[in-house]
C-alpha cells in the first residue's frame, strides 16, 4: 500500500491472462487506429465542439444510442464467452475459463446488459424522440443533459477499465452480501461495480428529473396530458421511475460502501448486521428499474403499430391508465425476487398476487396492440416486424414470470435456467426487439436517410431465430432442475441443450453482425435512401413534422396542437408550412463542464477504488468547485438570427418542392 | 408460419421432456403439488396466451396492406364493449390464479408440518419426523443427524416415506438448499435459520445442491441425496458411526475452510451444541453468540 498508487500496483495487470492481453492488444491496436483517424482527418473539432461539448438533445440521444450499442458488443462478448464455457465444461473436462474469470464474467455480462446497454438505449430514444414529440426546441436542462450522458458514459469507462486494470466483481449482478462484503470480496471488483454504479446512477438521476420537467413545462400549446403521444407519456412514467428508484439504489451502495471502507456494519453477519436487508432495497430498486426499461419500449410499440397500420392506437385512454397503474404497482411486487428467503406464506402469497395484477394492465396493452391491427393497413417495414416478433415473444415471456411469481412454484423455478431464460425473453424479445424497432423507425428523423432494408431484415430474422434457440433450451434446462451461474456440469444429457443454446447465441452474433452492416450500406447508400420529406412513414406525432435530420432548433415556429396523433391531425386538415416570418430562436450554448465535471467524476471513482486517497480528496474537491465555478457562466444562450432561420426553412422548402 | 407453431407448442415439447425433467417429474410428494401448481398456472394462463399469439398473427396477416378485400378503418381507436373484455379476461384469469396462489403458497408453506405422507395417505402420528441440521459451508454442505448424533459432508439420506424436517442456516455466505426431487428450494443464510418440512417418497440417489451462487467453489457445491428403506437407513446410520471421526468444534473450524468438490464424508459423534453454536455464529472460543447479545440486550433494556 504506497501513497502515491495505493493499492494499485504490479499484480492488478492481467499480463498472464491470454483472453484478456489478447483482448488488450485489439483495444489497444483499435483505439491507436481510431485516434490517428480522427487526427488525420482533423476531426478533434468537429468532436469537442459538434458532439462532447454539445447540448443539443438530439445529439446526446445519438451518443447515448452510440454508447448503448458499444456496451451491448462488451455484454455480448460476455454472453458468447459463458454460453461456449456451459456448452463444453462438462465432466473432466473444465472449459476454457477459470471460476475466477467465468465469475466476472457473468457479473459484467449483467452489469453492462442492464446499466450501460439497455438504460443509454432507453435513454437515448427518450433524449431523442421526446421533445421533437412535444413540440419542445431542447430539454428543460440542456447542460445537465450532457453532463447526465458523461457520467453514464464514465460509469461505462470504468467498467471497461476493471478488464485490464484489477478485476471486476465476482457476486453476480446485484453484488448481494455478504458475498460482495469486504470478508469475502477484499478485492477492487466490488468497488468498481460500486463506483460504476454510482457515477452512472448520478447521470441517471439527472436525466430523469430533466426529462419530467420537460414533460411537464415543454409542451406545445394545446398538448393537454391526454393529447401526448404514447411514447411521451411511456417516458414520463419511466421518469417518474428513475427519480423515485435511483435514490434506493444510491443508498444502498453507499451502505454496502461503508461497510467495505469504513468498517460500519449495515451488511455484514457480525456485528447486528444484517445482509438480507441489502437484498430487500436492491430490488425495491431493481423491480420498478425492469419497468423504467419496458415502459419506454411499449411507447414505442405503441407509435410503431400505429404508424405502420395507418391508424389511431386503440384504446388511447386505456393505455395512458395501464401505464400509470404499472408506475404504481411496479413498487409493490419487490419481494417476488426471494419468495426464497423464508418469509411466511401470507407475505409471498401477497407479492405473488400484486405481481400477477401487474399482467393485468400488460394484458390490456397487448390486447390494445392487437386492435390497432385490427382493420389498419399494415405495412410489413423493419420496425413493424420487430413489433409483431416482440408480441408474439413477450406474452411466452410474461406467462412465464406470472408463473415465477407463483411462490410453490418459484420454490422449484427460482434461480434456475428458467428464470434466466425468463428474463431474457422479455428483456430481449421486449426491451432489445423495441430498441431495434425504435432504431429503424426514427433513424431517418436522426440522420436523414432510411436505413437499408435487406440487411435490417437479416439482422431481424438471426436475432429472431438466435433468441428462440438460444433461450427455449434454457426453460427446458430450468425444468431440468439446472440452477444458474454455474461453471462446470457432470450430468452429460443435458450437454445437448446447452450445445443448441450456443448455435442460438452465434446466431444472435451474426444478428449484430447484420445490423452493423445495415448501418454501414445505409451510410455509403445514403443518397438513394435519402428523406427527403422529413415524414417517411406517413408518421403521426409532430417530430415527424420536422425535417429529417431536424434543425438545431427543431421548430422554427412552436406547433399548435388540437387533437393526439397532432401531426397527422395536421395533415388531415391540410396544414401549410409557413415559409416567411421567421424570428431569431435563443438557444442554449455548448459547453465543456459536463464533459469536465463527469471525467473528474471518473477520476474520483477510479481513486476510491484504488485506496489512491490524495487524488480522491483532490478529483472530489476540484468536482465541487468546478460546479460551482460553472454557476457564474452567465453566458449560457445564444440567438440564431432570423435570416439563418430562414436560411435554413427555405433549404427544406426547396427540398419539399424538389420531392413533388 | 412454422416458427409460430414452434412457439406454440413449446409448453407441450417441454412436457414430453419430463421424463428427464426433474421438476415436471419428482418422487416426493411437496415438489409433486408444486410442479401441480405450476401445471394449473400454465393451462390457465394459455387460456388467454393462445388466443393473443393466433390473434397477432391473423390480424397481421389480414389486414397486411396488400389485402384491398379487408375492411379499413383508420379513425377507429375506441370499443367500450372491446374495452371491457381487455381488461376483463386477464383480470379474471389472475382471480383465479390468485385464489390458486393463496391457497398454495398456505398449503405449501415449507414451514408447516407436513399433514400427509402422499397423496391419500394421511400422516401416522407414529411416525416421528427425521430431523436434519443443514448448514452451507464454502463449498459444501455439512448434514447434521440430532437424533443420531452423527453428521455428513456431502451426502444426504432419508428413510422412504419418513417427514424430514429440515432446519438450515449457512457459515459464511448466502447459498440456498434445493433438493429438486424432494421439494422446492430455501435459502441459507448465515446467522439465521430456515425450516422445509418434505418427505421423500421413493428410494434411489437423487441430486441436491445449492442453487444461490456463492463464490469460486460454487459449481462443485452439489451432493447425493439417498433415499433408502427403512432397514437400509438404520445400516447406513451405522455404518457412518464405525466410518466417521468427531466433529468437534476445532474440527468444524478446519472443515469450514474453503475447499472445492469436496467428497462425501462422515462423522461418527458430533458436538451435540454445534448447530447452535455455527447459527449464532459463536464455534471460535470465545466470540459472543447472538442470541445470548440479544437477550443480554432485552434484558437490559427492561
Amino acid at each position: 500500500m504506497s501513497f502515491l498508487l495505493g493499492r494499485l500496483n504490479a499484480q492488478a495487470f492481467p499480463i498472464h491472462e491470454p483472453i484478456l492481453v489478447a483482448t488488450f492488444v485489439v483495444v489497444a491496436i483499435g483505439g491507436l487506429i481510431g485516434l490517428a483517424a480522427i487526427s488525420h482527418l482533423r476531426l478533434w473539432g468537429i468532436l469537442w465542439r459538434g458532439w462532447i461539448t454539445t447540448i443539443d438533445h438530439k445529439r446526446i440521444g445519438i451518443m447515448y444510442m452510440i454508447l448503448g450499442l458499444v456496451m451491448l458488443l462488451r455484454g455480448f462478448a460476455d454472453a458468447l464467452m459463458m454460453r461456449w464455457q456451459q456448452a463444453v465444461a462438462f465432466g473432466g473436462a473444465q472449459g476454457f475459463l477459470p471460476a475466477h474469470h467465468y465469475d466476472q464474467i457473468f457479473t459484467a455480462h449483467g452489469v453492462i446488459m442492464i446499466f450501460f446497454m439497455a438504460m443509454p438505449f432507453i435513454t437515448g430514444l427518450m433524449n431523442f424522440v421526446v421533445p421533437l414529440q412535444i413540440g419542445a426546441r431542447d430539454v428543460a436542462f440542456p447542460f445537465l443533459n450532457n453532463f447526465s450522458f458523461w457520467a453514464t458514459a464514465m460509469g461505462a469507462a470504468l467498467v471497461m477499465v476493471s478488464l485490464f486494470v484489477g478485476e471486476f466483481a465476482r457476486t453476480g449482478w446485484l453484488a448481494y452480501p455478504p458475498l460482495s462484503g469486504i470478508a469475502y470480496s477484499p478485492d477492487v471488483g466490488v468497488d468498481y461495480y460500486i463506483w460504476a454504479l454510482q457515477i452512472a446512477g448520478v447521470g441517471t438521476l439527472l436525466s430523469g428529473v430533466n426529462l419530467i420537467a420537460t414533460i411537464v413545462k415543454l409542451r406545445a400549446p394545446g398538448m393537454t396530458m391526454m393529447r401526448m403521444p404514447i411514447f411521451t407519456w411511456t417516458a414520463l412514467c419511466t421518469n417518474v421511475l428513475i427519480v423515485a428508484a435511483f435514490p434506493i439504489l444510491t443508498v444502498t451502495l453507499a451502505l454496502l460502501s461503508l461497510d467495505r471502507y469504513v468498517g460500519t456494519n449495515f451488511f455484514t453477519n457480525d456485528g447486528g448486521g444484517n445482509p438480507m436487508m441489502y437484498i430487500n432495497l436492491i430490488w425495491i430498486w431493481g423491480h420498478p428499474e425492469v419497468y423504467i426499461l419496458i415502459l419506454p419500449i411499449f411507447g414505442v410499440f405503441s407509435e410503431v403499430t400505429a404508424t405502420f397500420s395507418g391508424k389511431r392506437l386503440f384504446g388511447y385512454t386505456s393505455m395512458v391508465y395501464a401505464t400509470v397503474v404499472i408506475t404504481i404497482l411496479s413498487y409493490l411486487v419487490w419481494l417476488h425476487h426471494f419468495f426464497t428467503m423464508g418469509s411466511g406464506a401470507s407475505v409471498n402469497s401477497f407479492f405473488g398476487i400484486t405481481t400477477m395484477i401487474i399482467s393485468i394492465p400488460t394484458g390490456a396493452k397487448m390486447f390494445n396492440w392487437l386492435f390497432t391491427l385490427y382493420r389498419g393497413r399494415i405495412r410489413f417495414e423493419l420496425p413493424m416486424l420487430w413489433t409483431l416478433a416482440f408480441m408474439l415473444t413477450f406474452v411466452i415471456g410474461g406467462m412465464t414470470g406470472v408463473l415465477l411469481a407463483v411462490p410453490p412454484a418459484d420454490f422449484v423455478l427460482h434461480n434456475s435456467l428458467f428464470l434466466v431464460a425468463h428474463f431474457h425473453n422479455v428483456i430481449i424479445g421486449g426491451v432489445v426487439f423495441g430498441v431495434f424497432a425504435g432504431i429503424s423507425y426514427w433513424f431517418p428523423k436522426a440522420f436523414g436517410f432510411r436505413l437499408e432494408p435487406f440487411w435490417g431484415k437479416m439482422s431481424f430474422w438471426f436475432w429472431v431465430i438466435g433468441f428462440y434457440l438460444a433461450f427455449m433450451p434454457l426453460y427446458v434446462l430450468g425444468l431440468m432442475g439446472v440452477t444458474r451461474r454455474l461453471r462446470h456440469f457432470e450430468d452429460p444429457s443435458l450437454q445437448l441443450w446447452f450445445v443448441i443454446a450456443a448455435i442460438g447465441a452465434v446466431l444472435i452474433l451474426l444478428g449484430i453482425l447484420c445490423f452493423l452492416i445495415q448501418i454501414a450500406v445505409s451510410i455509403r447508400r445514403r443518397e438513394a435512401l435519402r428523406d427527403r420529406s422529413g415524414d417517411p412513414w406517413g408518421g403521426r406525432t409532430l417530430e415527424w413534422s420536422t425535417a429529417s435530420p431536424p434543425p438545431d432548433y427543431n421548430f422554427a415556429f412552436t406547433p399548435v396542437v388540437h387533437d393526439n396523433d397532432a401531426w397527422w391531425d395536421m395533415k388531415q386538415r391540410g396544414f401549410v408550412r409557413p415559409v416567411s416570418g421567421f424570428n431569431a430562436i435563443q438557444m442554449p450554448r455548448n459547453t465543456g463542464a459536463g464533459f469536465i465535471l463527469a471525467t473528474l467524476c471518473g477520476v474520483f471513482g477510479f481513486a476510491m477504488i484504488w485506496h489512491i486517497w490524495w487524488l480522491a480528496v483532490l478529483a472530489f474537491l476540484t468536482v465541487l468547485s468546478a460546479a460551482i465555478f460553472h454557476t457564474f457562466n452567465y453566458q449560457r444562450d445564444f440567438q440564431i438570427p432570423a435570416s439563418e432561420v430562414e436560411h435554413v426553412e427555405h433549404g427544406r422548402t426547396r427540398l419539399l418542392g424538389s420531392e413533388a | 408460419m412454422g416458427r409460430i407453431r414452434f412457439t406454440v407448442s413449446l409448453p407441450f415439447i417441454a412436457m414430453l421432456c419430463a421424463c428427464h425433467s426433474v421438476v415436471l417429474n419428482p418422487s416426493g410428494d411437496v415438489a409433486q403439488q408444486q410442479r401441480d401448481l405450476l401445471i394449473y398456472s400454465t393451462v390457465l394462463m394459455l387460456i388467454v396466451i393462445v388466443p393473443v399469439m393466433v390473434m397477432t398473427v391473423l390480424f397481421a396477416w389480414r389486414f397486411r396492406e396488400s389485402n384491398s378485400a379487408a375492411r379499413y378503418e383508420p379513425d377507429w381507436d375506441h370499443s367500450i364493449h372491446l374495452e371491457l373484455l381487455i381488461w376483463a379476461a386477464p383480470l379474471l384469469i389472475i382471480i383465479g390464479l390468485g385464489g390458486l396462489t393463496w391457497v398454495g403458497t398456505h398449503l405449501l408453506d415449507p414451514y408447516r408440518s407436513l399433514s400427509r405422507i402422499k397423496a391419500g395417505e394421511s400422516m401416522p402420528s407414529a411416525r416421528a419426523e427425521l430431523q436434519v441440521e443443514a448448514v452451507a459451508l464454502d463449498w459444501k454442505w455439512l448434514f447434521i443427524y440430532p437424533q443420531f448424533g452423527i453428521a455428513t459432508v456431502n451426502e444426504l439420506a432419508a428413510p422412504v416415506d419418513r417427514p424430514i424436517d429440515f432446519r438450515i442456516t449457512a457459515s459464511s455466505v448466502m447459498n440456498s438448499l434445493f433438493i429438486p426431487t424432494l421439494a422446492g428450494q430455501i435459502y441459507a443464510m448465515p446467522g439465521m435459520e430456515t425450516r422445509l418440512h418434505a418427505v421423500a417418497n421413493e428410494a434411489g440417489d437423487f441430486e441436491g445442491f445449492s442453487a444461490n451462487y456463492s463464490g469460486a467453489g460454487f459449481s462443485g457445491m452439489h451432493f447425493v441425496f439417498r433415499v433408502l428403506a427403512d432397514a437400509d437407513f438404520e445400516r447406513w446410520v451405522a455404518r457412518q458411526r464405525t466410518d466417521g471421526g468427531e466433529l468437534g468444534r476445532s474440527v468444524y473450524l478446519r472443515l469450514e475452510q474453503p475447499s472445492e468438490n469436496a467428497p462425501a464424508q462422515a462423522f461418527a459423534t458430533v458436538d451435540p451444541g454445534l448447530y447452535r453454536a455455527i447459527l449464532n455464529r459463536c464455534v471460535e472460543a470465545g466470540k459472543p453468540c447472538i442470541d445470548e447479545m440479544i437477550a443480554m440486550g432485552a434484558a437490559s433494556e427492561r
